[in-house]
């Protein structure tokens, strides 16, 4: 298959609707680590005192951003559940901030796959958060051949149909 | 009137609705919950904006963590002298199946509530209660009154 990393994980991420809807992007990429955007959106907001992002926003994030730079170290096309996720909150994030997560593979084993990311304001550089996960290993042959189409040729149509996603009231998605 | 004033009101009051009214990522996500005396269910109804693998389909993994953050925080707020949102520390999440295009449910349970800091499980689950879908741990910083 002829297409960059970046690419790769581009089109992992398209098929990823709830992503999509937060509006996640891919930055940067290449065989063992990736940079991913979010950004700041009102609708996600966590405490309306402070206008934070919630964690829950940041775990999506983490959870995306480490899961796509699995898919993009295993050659070929291989999809790896999240076994777990460890979090650690340094701190909230500030009202109008763009998040970026910064995911790397630490090792691919036969069953499992190791990965580590640090979440940071886009402006600063600010240490939001950090989180190792681990993903299990279930083989190329579990991928569906849709999805593999979808890598292949960068159209997610077949699962995302081609209706705009549903909007939420009253915000800026 | 402030978040904070939402806080005070809900605990004074016993109504939460209210406060998850005003939290943009609980409507986002679609959260409700049903209290039932000392004990509460949270939900998170079926969705398919929290769709993450298109190809089970399946809940994104974010989401449900979300969820049992969220879920985690406003428990605390229920129960618990706080006066403001608790600061989420850390969060350990463990998934032990996919969260199918269907309701989710989750509980929660405060192990400790130091001065400073709470301790708080959470178990998800969707058909069956013993068949969790995903657990959690995580210690939430808590404001003084």
């Amino acid at each position: 298959m002829n297409i960059t990393a970046k690419q790769k994980a581009e089109r992992f991420l398209s098929v990823l609707r709830h992503c999509q809807l937060l509006g996640m992007k891919v930055i940067q990429a290449d065989q063992n680590s990736l940079q991913m955007l979010l950004p700041y959106n009102e609708a996600i907001i966590g405490n309306p005192l402070m206008a934070t992002i919630h964690g829950g926003a940041l775990t999506t994030l983490m959870d995306t951003a480490c899961g796509t730079a699995c898919f993009v170290a295993i050659d070929g096309m291989e999809l790896c559940p999240t076994l777990d996720l460890r979090v650690d909150y340094m701190r909230s994030s500030e009202k109008g901030e763009n998040i970026i997560a910064y995911a790397s593979v630490a090792r691919v084993t036969k069953n499992v796959v190791f990965t580590e990311c640090l979440v940071k304001q886009e402006s600063d550089n600010l240490l939001i958060a950090k989180c190792n996960a681990a993903f299990m290993r279930i083989g190329p042959e579990m991928t569906p051949p849709d999805f593999r189409k979808v890598v292949e040729t960068g159209d997610a149509s077949v699962y995302l149909g081609t209706d705009p996603l549903v909007k939420h009231g009253g915000n800026s998605l | 009137m402030s978040f904070q004033d939402i806080i005070h009101q809900a605990q004074v009051s016993g109504d939460f609705k209210p406060l998850i009214d005003s939290i943009p990522y609980a409507g986002f996500i679609g959260l409700e919950f049903q209290r039932f005396g000392d004990n509460v269910i949270f939900k998170l109804p079926k969705n398919i904006d929290n769709i993450g693998n298109p190809i089970l389909p399946a809940i994104h993994g974010g989401v449900i963590g979300g969820f049992m953050e969220l879920s985690a925080a406003i428990n605390l707020l229920m129960f618990m002298d706080t006066p403001l949102m608790p600061k989420i520390v850390d969060f350990s999440l463990d998934y032990l199946r996919a969260g199918r295009d269907q309701d989710t449910f989750a509980e929660c349970q405060i192990w400790r509530q130091g001065s400073r800091v709470a301790n708080v499980s959470i178990t998800a689950w969707q058909n069956d209660r013993v068949n969790p879908i995903a657990t959690a741990r995580a210690h939430f910083l808590l404001a003084k009154k």
